[in-house]
């Protein structure tokens, strides 16, 4: 398996779609999309059937820059694996989303296609100079999507969220300058993850290095008190830019900082674990809370999302070998989960012109598959079993559960608090705008989904449902990674 | 013997004889025609350029005051290509200008006195190439007759630069005491760490701050910039900046290397100042050109890392950086010279809207300025990140602390310009504009330009084995 066609696929459909006309351009982005999400598939299958899976799949090495000792490496474990499918997922979806975009059509897909090939690029490579690279290609897309095809306080938001990420990168930046001159001290300089993670760093090395590395994609993650970003971006954001932000780029920040601050420096990790569980838990309650809060639906689900994240960055910090397949797990399900719910509220709002939950109402009896996929996205969201959600947060759990002491206890104990306060949210805003007499006359003439939406919202119901009906070989298959990992 | 010669000083021969030949030219024919002149002036710089591609010379003449080999041909070359690039960028607006024969006379002499500072292998010839670099160039930024700012911008210019040649003059006045010589071999020999060495060393740190225009002694560079026709305003910020950094690290490297240690302090202090204040600054600007004066500033500010890091491989990215940064900057400037050429609009507010009438000039710019921020996938991405990983390999890791936060902060006044053009509503925007077929190619090959030269490492590898260290 060539895993440089997950970067080349992408690029040839940015390149299709600059020399196509107007519309065709959304056929472009879609047929790429679906050849992207095959090959994943493909790449999925070919990685299951291979028998030794104690080192990187697919690797290529390519010398690019010699004298800095930059190489396009790439390389796949079952992490990145999961997240790709994630990404290709939530890419078809999107371009289905947006099918009927009349402002820009051809910018707006080079834009989304474009975010999502800097998050293939991020999750396959393995030299953090090459991973630098696609994780800034992925800021930009976000500024102009935002801006341009945004609502409400558009511009201020995304110049918000883009000056926020972007300090994010530069702490990361700074983190992974500091490796470079610690390897060029201890003899060879390098930017790849395998040889730098042999490097042996003082503790007061590691001691400086992780919080860089650790909070600058943190903040990518929307980890508390990093999360401004989240809520304003995502509620002015256009659908499609909502779920690849919520559903692909926040999983950037979990991925690196499972996958390069805690995989590189373990150490530190440990020590400054107890800080970073008090934070996760503060950000996993106050973002269930002030959800509780909200009236505008979207916004309900951008903060959502910030307690949700909090699960993943509880799992990483907790140590537990359950916890990590937890989190990684978590990362999955709520990039799904979340992509379905913005998709359906973009859907919902197009039809009724508003957000707000309590001007809603009754919509379960015009719009019957837009209301239960809403309900089924709901559902995952408050974590019920058989789907996704419940699968996620409970392996989180018990993961967390494991460590003995009073303290990781009472954090796991906080965090599971939160659960409740979901479940108010959740069920009250499917009450108030899906059950109930319809609220206003024009609501009774709406059309349900039509095929596009259709298409996008199966599929993400689908592999939530995979999920969460047969966790056993994803988990299975991601904890082998994680005991290489994290011995 | 003499061919020996002349193809040691191929870029100097052949400038002088487009001078000569404009001259003869200027005096012999009453009338002229303009597109012929221009396409004589374009040719023959890609002669000029042309010429470097023949052979590597390598030698010294004039007892070691003019040297030549691979580097400087390569740093000579990137100036006459930047210069290339704005004489054709420059054409529509030549053609309506009476003096356009003058402009290319200025411009060569300009290029000459460039070409012999970069050979410099002695202070007194460095100074000469410095001096018949400036004064040419302040009479340039007087170009635009109409306009008074044109005149105090020059003005301005030649102030300045009077100013710091003065003190660069002190210095090498110092050093040739303590020394007994104005070589530069003999200078590195003979410098000893005493006080009045030292002296003259920061003189003459004080007199080339000047000349790349870095905090605190960058007072001249947005008025001028503001004042002087937009060719001028690029070639002051690509052409004139790379020469003055070529030699900057030739004489640091060179001259100095072996007290690295007594100069990295300032260079440091003066990388940080430059970036943070020459931010600060563009975040404020409301015209266009002003705007961009400041951003060369900070953009000056991050070369100065590298060049603080003494390494071969800091070289070879300042040089890479400066090839990256031509094609950005004068990519920005080329789509500014367009609209200020047909509509004399050149504040920022003006952009408003820009995409709807002219998409394919603000996707240019917007390509342009996003280079110039460091945002892959453009080779700005590359030529940043070479100069910061060159400041880590050397531990500058307080300055790499300030840099990287100044990057977010430039991402945002450029992304507000990106804003301006694509979101921003206007009542009346600047008309759908066909701008003219040389200012096309200048922007084509900038945009191709911007986005292949980082993915092709072969660049890089070529400047790096010409590069040399302390």
């Amino acid at each position: 398996m060539n895993l440089s066609l997950l970067i080349a696929i992408p690029t040839l459909t940015l390149i299709s779609i600059l020399f196509v006309n107007g519309k065709m351009a959304r056929v472009a982005a879609l047929a790429g999309s679906f050849v992207q999400l095959g090959t994943a598939l493909f790449m999925l299958f070919s990685y299951m059937n291979l028998n030794d899976v104690s080192h990187l799949a697919f690797e290529e090495s390519h010398v690019w820059f010699a004298q800095w000792n930059i190489n396009y490496h790439i390389g796949v474990d079952a992490i990145s694996i999961a997240m790709i499918m994630l990404t290709s997922v939530v890419l078809v979806a999107g371009v289905l989303v947006s099918w009927n975009i009349e402002d820009k059509t051809k910018e707006f897909f080079f834009l989304l296609v474009m975010l999502a090939t800097g998050a293939f690029g991020f999750f396959i490579s393995v030299d953090l100079f090459v991973q630098f690279f696609f994780f800034e290609l992925a800021v930009i897309p976000k500024f102009l999507l935002i801006a341009i095809w945004g609502s409400g306080r558009k511009e201020y938001s995304a110049m918000k969220l883009v000056l926020m990420l972007m300090g994010g990168s530069s702490l990361v930046l700074i983190g992974i300058l500091g490796f470079y001159y610690y390897s060029a001290e201890a003899g060879t300089p390098s930017f790849d993850l395998q040889t730098l993670s042999q490097l042996s760093l003082s503790h007061e090395q590691q001691m400086w290095l992780f919080p860089l590395l650790f909070s600058g994609f943190a903040v990518l993650s929307a980890m508390f008190p990093f999360h401004t970003w989240a809520p304003d971006g995502h509620s002015s954001a256009p659908t499609a830019a909502s779920m690849f932000l919520a559903g692909i780029s926040m999983k950037l920040g979990g991925y690196g900082c499972l996958r390069v601050a805690v995989f590189l420096l373990p150490h530190a990790a440990r020590e400054y674990s107890p800080y970073i569980i008090v934070l996760a838990c503060i950000g996993i309650l106050y973002g269930a809370f002030v959800t509780l809060k909200q009236t505008d639906i979207k916004l309900m689900n951008a903060y959502s999302s910030v307690s949700h994240c909090g699960f993943v960055i509880l799992g990483i910090a907790m140590f537990t070998k359950t916890a990590m397949v937890g989190a990684v797990l978590q990362m999955i399900s709520h990039g799904v989960m979340t992509a379905l719910f913005f998709a359906v509220i973009g859907m919902i709002y197009q039809r009724t012109h508003t957000r707000m939950g309590d001007e809603m109402g009754g919509l379960l009896k015009v719009m019957p598959f837009l209301s239960t996929v809403f309900i089924v996205a709901g559902l995952t969201s408050l974590g019920l079993p058989g789907f996704s959600g419940f699968v996620a947060e409970m392996t989180v759990f018990v993961g967390s559960f494991q460590n003995e002491d009073m303290f990781h206890r009472f954090a796991t104990i906080f965090a599971t608090a939160s659960i409740v306060v979901t479940a108010v949210y959740i069920l009250r805003a499917v009450g108030i705008s899906l059950w109930g007499p319809i609220k206003k006359k024009e609501y009774e003439s709406l059309p349900d989904a039509s095929w596009n939406e259709k298409l996008a919202a199966g599929i993400l119901v689908l592999s939530i449902v995979i999920m969460g009906t047969m966790p056993l070989w994803l988990s299975d298959m991601i904890s082998k990674t994680t005991e290489t990992l994290f011995p | 013997m003499i061919l020996d010669y002349l193809s040691l000083m191929r870029f100097e021969v052949l400038a002088l004889g487009a001078v000569i030949l404009l001259l003869l030219i200027k005096v012999f024919s009453e009338k002229m025609n303009i597109s012929a002149i221009l396409g004589f002036v374009n040719f023959s710089l890609l002669v000029i350029l042309g010429a470097s591609f023949i052979g590597r010379p390598h030698g010294s003449m004039f007892g070691g005051m003019f040297l030549n080999d691979g580097t400087l041909m390569l740093e000579k070359s990137i100036i006459t290509f930047a210069t290339l690039l704005i004489s054709l960028q420059a054409n529509n607006w030549l053609k309506n200008h009476s003096s356009y024969l003058e402009f290319y006379l200025l411009l060569f002499s300009v290029l000459i006195g460039m070409y012999f500072m970069i050979s410099s292998g002695n202070f007194l010839m460095f100074y000469l190439g410095l001096e018949m670099a400036t004064i040419p160039l302040a009479a340039l930024a007087a170009f635009d007759f109409n306009r008074i700012r044109s005149a105090e911008g020059a003005g301005k210019m030649i102030l300045s630069s009077a100013f710091s040649s003065a003190i660069l003059l002190f210095g090498l006045s110092l050093l040739y005491g303590t020394t007994g010589s104005l070589d530069f071999g003999t200078v590195s020999r003979n410098f000893t760490s005493g006080s009045l060495s030292l002296l003259g060393l920061s003189f003459l740190l004080v007199g080339f701050a000047f000349k790349i225009s870095a905090v605190p002694f960058h007072f001249w560079t947005a008025d001028t910039y503001e004042g002087s026709p937009v060719a001028i305003a690029t070639f002051l910020s690509v052409v004139s900046k790379g020469a003055a950094f070529f030699i900057f690290i030739t004489i640091l490297y060179k001259v100095f290397g072996a007290v690295y240690e007594k100069w990295i302090h300032a260079l440091t202090l003066l990388s940080a100042i430059t970036m943070t204040i020459g931010n600060l600054f563009a975040m404020r600007q409301l015209n266009i050109k002003r705007f961009l004066a400041f951003s060369s500033i900070t953009q000056a500010g991050y070369i100065l890392i590298a060049v603080a890091s003494g390494t071969k491989e800091g070289m070879a990215s300042i040089i890479y950086f400066l090839l990256i940064y031509i094609f950005s900057n004068v990519g920005a400037f080329t789509v500014v010279s367009i609209i200020c050429d047909k509509t004399g609009k050149d504040d920022i507010d003006d952009y408003k809207g820009l995409y709807k009438t002219n998409p394919k000039l603000s996707i240019a710019m917007m390509i342009a300025l996003l280079s110039l921020a460091g945002v892959p996938p453009t080779a700005g991405f590359f030529g940043k990140l070479f100069l910061l990983t060159s400041g880590a390999s050397k531990g500058l890791i307080v300055l790499l602390v300030i840099a990287s936060l100044n990057m977010v902060i430039s991402l945002y006044y450029y992304l507000k310009v990106v804003k301006v053009m694509f979101v921003d509503k206007n009542e009346n925007p600047i008309e759908n504009i066909s701008s003219h077929i040389s200012a096309k190619i200048v922007l084509i090959i900038c945009l191709i330009g911007i986005l292949s030269i980082g993915f092709i490492n072969c660049i890089f590898e070529y400047i790096h084995a010409l590069s040399f260290g302390i």
